[in-house]
Parts: C-alpha cells; structure tokens; sequence
C-alpha cells in the first residue's frame, strides 16, 4: 500500500500509450490519450494525501487549520483536467475532419504522409 | 513499419521505461505520509488572504498566472475547434435552412427534462458563486452551466437546444471573461504594483464576501468557461447535425 | 522594489497582452475588414517585441536578470514562497525578443499570402505567440508545462488549419497526440519531483534537489520532464511528427515552427537541466547521453533530409539535423559550447525562416511543392533565387553569416571538450541539409541537372496535391511578402558580422549556466559570486575554413545529386548498396500515430539509460 497509487498511476500512462500503438480507429487513439492522462492525475492526487487528514475547504464553520491534505497538487489537477478536456476537444475534432475528407479513421489506412 | 515490429518496439521500448520507473518511484515518500512543506505555505497564505477554499486561493491569487494560461489555453481551442469545423464553402451552400425534425422523445424524458433543467443551472450558479468558501469554483460550475443547457437537447429537439443558443452572443460572453480576467491583471499593477495581485478587500474567513479577487475571478472564469464550452459544442453538433454524416443518421 | 519594479513588471505584460489581444479579435473581429485586423495583429507582436526588447536592454542594470515575482508572493526570509516567478535573463529576454519578431514578419508575409483566412487565424498565433513567450520567461516548472500546452494547442490548430486538404490534419493529428503524450510524461516527472522536494519554483528546486542529491528518482524526474521537452525539440527518435507538421501547416506558421518553437524546446531541456538537475546529476552522464543522442539526431535528420522531393518536409528534416547539433554544442555543458548552440540558433532562425517564406512563395506561383515536378519551372524568376541561394549558404553556416560564427564557437568548444571527431560532424551536416536546399533552388530555378526520370510515386511524400494557400496566384511577388524574407537574411548576416551582437549572445550564454547566480538572484535578490571570463566570440581561423569547406561541400553535394545520372554505372552501383539501410530508415517515418509512440518509449529508454547507467 505504500506505493500502489504510484504503480496504478504508471499502469494507466503505459496502458495509455499501448492503446494508441495498437489502434485502429482515431477516435480509440484519442481516447487512450485522455487515459494516459488519467495517470497524471493519480500521481498528483496520490503525491498530495495525509492519512487521517480532511479537506482543504474550510468553510464557513470550520476552523483552518494545517491537518489537511495538499491544496497544490488539488490545483495542479484541476488545471491539467482542464489542458485534457480542451486537447481532447481539438483532437476529436480533427478525427471528425479526418473521416470526412479520408471516409476512414483507421490508422493503417492513412497513408498521405510517408518518407 | 508492420504491427508485429510496432509491438516489438513498444515491449522493448516500453519494458525498459517500467524498470525505470519502478526503481525511481520507490524512492519516493509513502503514499499517506505527513511532510507536506507546499501545503503548510499555501494554507497560511489562504488564511492570511481571508479566502476558506484553499485551493481556489492557489488558483486564483497564488499561482494565479497558470490559471490563467490554463483559461487561454480553454479559449485558444475554442476557436482552433471553431477553425478546424468551420465549414467549407460547398457545405455552406448545400445545407438547408433548417435541419429538420428529429427523433421521438418519450414524454416522461421531456418532464424530467424540464425539472432538472433549471435545477442544474441553480446548482451551477451556486458553486461558481460560492467558489471561495465550498469546493468547486469558476471551471466546475461553468461546466455544470453549459451542460445544463445542454439537457434542452437530451430531452427534446436539437431545433429547441438552438433557439436557446444564441452562438454570437456566447462568443463574446466568452470574450468579456476573458479579458475581465486580463483586466484585473492589470488592474493588479495600477493599484498595487504587481500582476494579479489580490487588490480587492479581503473581508473576513467564511464569510459570502471575503477572498478579495478571488470571488471576482471566479465568475469571470465562469463566464468564460460557460460560453465557451457552449460554443464548442456548438460547433461539433453544426458539423453532425447540418453537414456530412449526421444528417443520415439524426436522432 | 527591485522584485516589482517597472520593468520587472512587464514581464507577465509581455505574456498577457497577446492572450487579450487574441480575446478582442474574437470578438470584433467579423465585424472589421481585413486589413485592420492584419494591422492589428501585426503591431501586437511587433509591440510586444518592443516591450521584450526593453526587457532585454534592461537586465544589464538589473544584475544580468529581471526577476518579477507575481502577485506581490516575494520570497520570504527563509527562501520560500508561494507565489509564480518569471525570470527575465539575457537569454530568456533574448529568446522573447527572437519569438515576437519572427511572429511580427510571419504575419506581415501572410497579408498579401492569404487570401482569406477567416476570424481564426490571428488570434490563433496571437495566443501562440503568448505560449511561445510564457514558456520562455517563466521560472516555474509547471508553469512551463502550462504554457507548453497553450504552445501546442494553438500550434495543432494552425497545422490543421487547410481543414480541405486531407493530409494537413492528419498531419496536425499525429503532431496533437504525440505532443501531449510527451508533455503528460513532463508532467508525471514534474509531480514525482514535487513530491520529494516540495516546491515548484525553479530557483527553489535548485536548493531542494542539491539537498536530495542523485538517486534513481532524480534520473527518473529528469528523464520523464525532458520527455516533452525532447518531443518539441524533435530529437530522434521522437521527431517524426516535425515533417508530418511542416510539411501541412501554412507558410508562416512553419517559419514559427521551425524557427523558434522547436529551439525553445532545447532552451527547456538546458534551462531545467542548468538550474534544477546539475547540481545532482554529474556532467559525463549528461554529455555522453546528448552527444549520442545528438549524433543520431543530426545524422538522420540530414540524410533524410537529402532524400525528400516535398520542399518543405525538405526544410523540415533539415531542421531536425541542426537540432542534433544544437543538443551537442549544448552538451558540452561549458559557456563556450551554450553560447555556440545560441547563436546558431538565432543564425538558422533567419535562415531557415526565410527559406521558408520563399518555399511558400513558391507554393503559391505554381502549386506545387515537389522539387521533380518543379522541375525548371522558375528560370524566369530574377531575384528569388539568388535568396534561395543565400539561404541555402547561410544553412551551410558559410562565413559570414551568424550560423557560421555559432558553429565555430561550438566547434571550439567541441575540441575544448576532447571531441576532436564533432567538427567533422557539424560540417558534414551542414553541407548535407543545405545541399539538398542548394539541389532544389538550383533545379526548380535555374533548370540545372538532367531532367529527372520518372514523376511516379516513390516511397517519398510528393508535394504536388498541396493545397496552394491563395485563391490566384500572385503576378508580382508583392512587398510585404520580400521583406521579410530581406530582414531575416540580413539578421542572419548581420549576427557573424556586427561585433555587439555576438558579444550579448556570449554574455547571455555565460549567465545561463551560472546556476548559483540565477537562485540567489531570484531569491534573495542578492548577486551571485562574480563569473570568470566570458567566452571568446571571435571567428577563428579554423572556424572560417571549416565554414568555407561545408559552403563547398553543400554546392559539391548539390551537383552531386543534379548530375548523378551521369556516373559510371560502377559507382551507382556502390551508392546503390547504401539504399538498403537507407529504405529501412525511410519506411520508419510511415505516418502512423502508432508507430511514433513505439519509438517516443524507445526513446525515453534510451535516454534512461544512457544517463542512468553511468551513474548506477
């Protein structure tokens, strides 16, 4: 247990990157992209808590205090959900592009740019 | 390069990167321990500011600027979106006015459309407007927002979801949150001499008006990220619904 | 206040100004006619150049470095703080200057180029343009990585920007998904680096990861937060989506690519390397890992470069190859080598930049791309050509252009270093790619060479379905689009002649390294210790004649490939054994998103190793 968040959030980037290099449909790629994100946001999350600590929102009733867990790397999380949603807008809507113009979305079959 | 020699690379590629990762991550502190150095600083500094939710004080008055590269960042693929679906001259001229009916929706998904439709927009007005004192903020509530005007298309016509959408005036409720955001920036040099800085009174912890410019940049984030994500799918349900494939396949 | 004074605070001013820009044209921009909103985003970059520029004239009273904490979050007592840094030192300063100016006449070219355009495409390279400048002045890691990511989302927009041409945006696809992936590696290092050190300022880290000292962790930070960097920079082997993007995305979005947006991906690697990871970190590990990785870069991005028809994937490949050169002089990891890779990298971003201005020029007066198919077809042309010359001469780091006095004070510093075989690296790669830019100018404008064989499909990308970018085509090639071309040559020129301008470059690069001086500086506000001398930014004997010899090569190299028909079968027979190996690096650079994320992994395990094993 000492590690195992560490470990899942190496998993979802690897199996992140497997997807892409096994796909056979754009809109699959994409996705597992927004997989391998998912891995960042584990570790960040995973970095920041305390056992036994609460939320870092005080509220209106609570009193602040320091036995909470990391604010930062709640932040940092929040702005990479952000990068995530705005990269996988832009690329799904190349992939839509991309089946008008090709009639195909599968990478085998894309065949403008070689050499 | 065939799929057998793109697995082989990947397995040796990747292999090699899971060795590495493994010895590194083990030296790292474990998962649940207690030294925290960031946290202690950002806490006292929230405190200090008057401002309860502490990650709203490091997003908007600690490391205000990543937020806002993180909003440019937001608006930057709305318009690359708006660029890469905007139609071509041919699609233009061959679409009909008006993109026709639609499927049959059952009754009972038409009632609880119209419930949960003003509900949502009130739950997402409440956690933009109270982004300073509960979780959630300016990102959170402008999704909640703009999907829950999104519900007038789950539950009905595409045609209903389009007079609700003025696209236009979306585009420059987006642009006002933006630069309202870059304006208290400056706003920050005039009166106190650096960038972003937090100008506003702070009031006092836990109360509605507390934080200084946090609150502020709250809702100007807010807007932003309502109109703007009601832009986007603006532009991906023009390209399904009214040229290409959609037309074949509407609900 | 030294952290908030005047100039301290047109630092984030810098950054924001385009993002409001950007916001405004959005806006107001369907309703103005074109010309306005050209003007408009002409003089935002060109302003925000002015600002960098006094930034940069002003580091010299400020220590060498204008600091600007934001939000008034200055550092405490105990050298802490929460706040954001951005550091304006020569280099930075300078870099910031290089991005406005180069976006400015990129814009200007594109006045007359496009025809039309649409509300887009301004506020889309304004929102580039503040990408490019956050990356390069801020002084916190993830900081960096945010506007790393506003860089690339704007830049995937611009590449698919020719939405009716099929390839562009599969082009832009593969160019989003490898990018992103390589930042989300950046980010998981970054993550594994707070959670030891516990601060994300960079100045900070330096202190924080000296205390920490070497472990496997750090060689697994370092590898993974150099991964996106490595990625933008386009080292081999994660470079394949540079061709795929330059060879799609219009004209004046590639003069940015080329010419300023892959070079700040080896400022990124320097600057967190020099600040953060050298205390840590020994020297021989870094330098023997990036002159191999150099090495490689350069050779298969000049070979490659030699093979291709598509004009522009020709210029792109060549990019490629002087990044590995850039990676080596970097690697020496001495004053004399950064201030060589900088001020080949100002030299090249003229050249470079120009020639792909005349390469869209071209383009647009004959639709086509594809050297063979343009075969002869400009020999009525009187000025271009003699551009295209200069530039290819300035590619080939000919004396007395700027890229040759930055190949030959990073050749000095090679020898310096004990590398007596890298000279030989950096004439040979620059002979090859501005070889290959020689052949094209001499064939497509002068009709030189025998007419070449067959127009069929071989395992190249042609250039001949490219999209022309202008509705007609231009009777004259108009002002706007001559004189950026004009500008950027003479820059390039001007950087091996004017004696000032190296001198700052030196000054810059000599700073740069001093680690102590950039925490101290950010931190307390104190100087560092005083630095010994700084490098020596004259031309060298050996340096002009081994500039002299790879102008010669490149022509040499040029007639070579004209002319090869005309060998004796013998010899064609040799250089046929070569095609073996040469098909096979050929068919990796397939187009397939699957394939560059095989080889991105075998990349980062390539560099875990070649730092890791060293210091085990």
């Amino acid at each position: 247990m000492r590690y195992y968040p560490y470990f899942v959030a190496g998993w979802l980037l690897l199996i992140g990157c497997f997807g892409i290099v096994r796909s056979r449909n754009l809109v699959h790629a994409v996705v597992s992209l927004a997989v391998a994100q998912a891995g960042t946001y584990v570790l960040l999350l995973s970095v920041g808590y305390q056992r036994g600590a609460t939320a870092p929102v005080f509220g209106s009733t609570q009193k602040p205090n320091l036995n909470v867990v990391d604010p930062v790397v709640q932040a940092l999380t929040l702005t990479d959900i952000v990068v995530s949603a705005t990269v996988t807008a832009l690329l799904l809507a190349l992939a839509m592009q991309i089946a008008k113009r090709h009639g195909t979305v599968d990478p085998d079959q894309l065949s403008t740019l070689e050499g | 390069m065939t799929r057998a020699s793109r697995y082989l690379l990947f397995f040796v590629g990747g292999g090699l990167v899971v060795v590495l990762y493994v010895w590194g991550v083990v030296g790292l502190p474990t998962f649940g321990s207690t030294h925290h150095p960031y946290r202690d600083r950002a806490v006292s500094a929230s405190v200090a500011h008057q401002t309860a939710n502490v990650v709203s004080s490091v997003n908007f008055d600690q490391r205000s600027l990543d937020t806002l590269g993180e909003e440019s960042i937001f608006f930057a693929s709305v318009i690359g979106a708006a660029a890469l679906l905007r139609p071509s001259k041919q699609e233009r001229e061959a679409s009909e006015a008006g993109s026709g009916g639609g499927g049959h929706v059952m009754a009972s998904t038409r009632f609880i459309g119209y419930v949960v439709f003003p509900l949502t927009l009130l739950v997402g007005f409440d956690v933009v407007a109270h982004g300073h004192l509960t979780p959630g903020g300016g990102f959170q509530g402008g999704v909640i927002l703009a999907t829950g005007l999104h519900v007038m298309y789950v539950s009905g016509k595409y045609e209903a979801l389009r007079k609700l959408r003025p696209v236009t005036a979306f585009e420059h409720g987006e642009v006002v949150g933006a630069l309202a955001f870059a304006g208290l920036g400056f706003a920050g040099v005039g009166v106190s001499g650096s960038f972003l800085a937090n100008v506003l009174p702070f009031g006092s912890l836990g109360s509605f008006l507390s934080s200084g410019a946090v609150e502020v940049l709250n809702v100007a984030v807010g807007v932003e990220i309502t109109c703007g994500v009601i832009v986007l799918l603006s532009h991906f349900f023009e390209q399904a619904m009214e040229f290409g494939h959609g037309k074949a396949a509407k609900r | 206040m030294p952290f908030s004074s005047g100039v301290a605070n047109l630092l984030p001013v810098i950054v924001v100004v385009p993002i409001a820009m950007a916001a405004l044209m959005v806006s107001i921009g369907p309703y103005v006619p074109r010309v306005l909103t050209d003007v408009m985003a002409t003089m935002t970059a060109a302003g925000v150049a002015a600002l960098a520029a006094v930034v940069a004239a002003n580091t010299e009273g400020h220590r060498g470095r204008v600091v600007s904490w934001l939000a008034g979050w200055k550092p405490t007592k105990g050298g802490s703080s929460v706040g954001l840094v951005l550091v304006g030192d020569r280099m930075s300063a300078g870099l910031a200057v290089l991005i406005a100016v180069l976006m400015a006449l990129a814009m200007l070219f594109g006045w007359k180029y496009f025809d039309d355009i649409g509300g887009h495409f301004h506020p889309l390279m304004l929102m580039f343009l503040a990408g490019m400048e956050g990356f390069a002045l801020s002084g916190d890691i993830f900081n960096m990585f945010v506007f790393f990511e506003l860089m690339g989302a704007a830049a995937y927009a611009l590449t698919g920007f020719k939405t009716e041409d099929p390839s562009s945006l599969q082009g832009s696809l593969n160019f989003g998904v490898i990018n992103s992936l390589g930042a989300y590696f950046s980010l998981t290092g970054i993550g594994i680096l707070y959670a030891v050190t516990g601060n994300l300022q960079l100045p900070l880290l330096a202190k924080s990861v000296d205390e920490h000292g070497l472990s496997a962790l750090v060689v697994l930070a370092f590898v993974f937060i150099m991964a996106g960097f490595l990625v933008k920079a386009a080292m081999v082997p994660l470079h394949f989506w540079l061709a795929d993007a330059h060879a799609v995305a219009p004209t004046p979005v590639c003069v940015l690519f080329s010419g300023v947006m892959v070079e700040l991906g080896v400022y990124g690697v320097a600057r967190v390397y020099w600040v953060v990871f050298e205390g840590a970190i020994p020297h021989h590990a870094i330098r023997g890992a990036f002159v191999v990785l150099g090495t490689l870069t350069a050779v298969v991005g000049s070979v490659m470069c030699f093979c291709q028809r598509h004009v522009k994937r020709l210029l792109a490949y060549s990019t490629v190859g002087h990044v590995g050169l850039f990676l080596v002089a970097f690697a020496m990891l001495d004053d004399g080598g950064t201030a060589g890779a900088a001020l080949y990298v100002l030299g090249h971003a003229g050249a470079k930049s120009a020639l792909f201005l005349l390469a869209g020029i071209v383009l647009n007066r004959y639709g086509s791309v594809d050297e063979k198919e343009l075969f002869g077809r400009g020999k009525q042309a009187r000025f271009l050509p003699w551009l295209w010359v200069l530039g290819g001469l300035a590619l080939a780091a000919c004396p007395p252009f700027g890229t040759g006095l930055g190949k030959d004070i990073a050749e000095s510093a090679t020898l310096k270093a004990g590398y007596e075989w890298l000279p030989a690296l950096f004439v040979l790669v620059s002979a090859v790619t501005a070889g290959a830019v020689l052949r094209a100018a001499l064939r497509i404008y002068f009709g030189l060479g025998d007419r070449p064989a067959e127009l069929s499909q071989s395992e190249s990308t042609s250039g001949s379905e490219e999209e022309p970018e202008v509705g007609g085509t231009l009777a004259k090639v108009p002002l706007t689009m001559q004189i950026p071309i004009v500008v950027l040559l003479g820059g390039s020129l001007a950087l091996g002649v004017a004696p000032g301008l190296a001198e700052a470059v030196g000054k810059a690069a000599h700073e740069f390294i001093d680690r102590g001086g950039y925490a101290s500086q950010a931190v307390t506000n104190t100087a560092g210790a005083p630095l010994p001398h700084v490098p020596d930014m004259h031309w060298t004997t050996l340096g002009v004649v081994l500039g002299l010899a790879s102008a010669a090569l490149a022509v040499g190299f040029a007639f070579l490939a004209l002319y090869a028909q005309r060998f004796p079968a013998a010899i064609r027979r040799g250089a046929a054994t070569l095609g073996g190996p040469l098909r096979v690096v050929r068919r990796a650079h397939s187009g397939h998103i699957g394939d560059y994320v095989a080889w991105l992994l075998v990349g980062l395990a390539l560099l875990g190793a070649l730092v890791g094993v060293p210091v085990r």
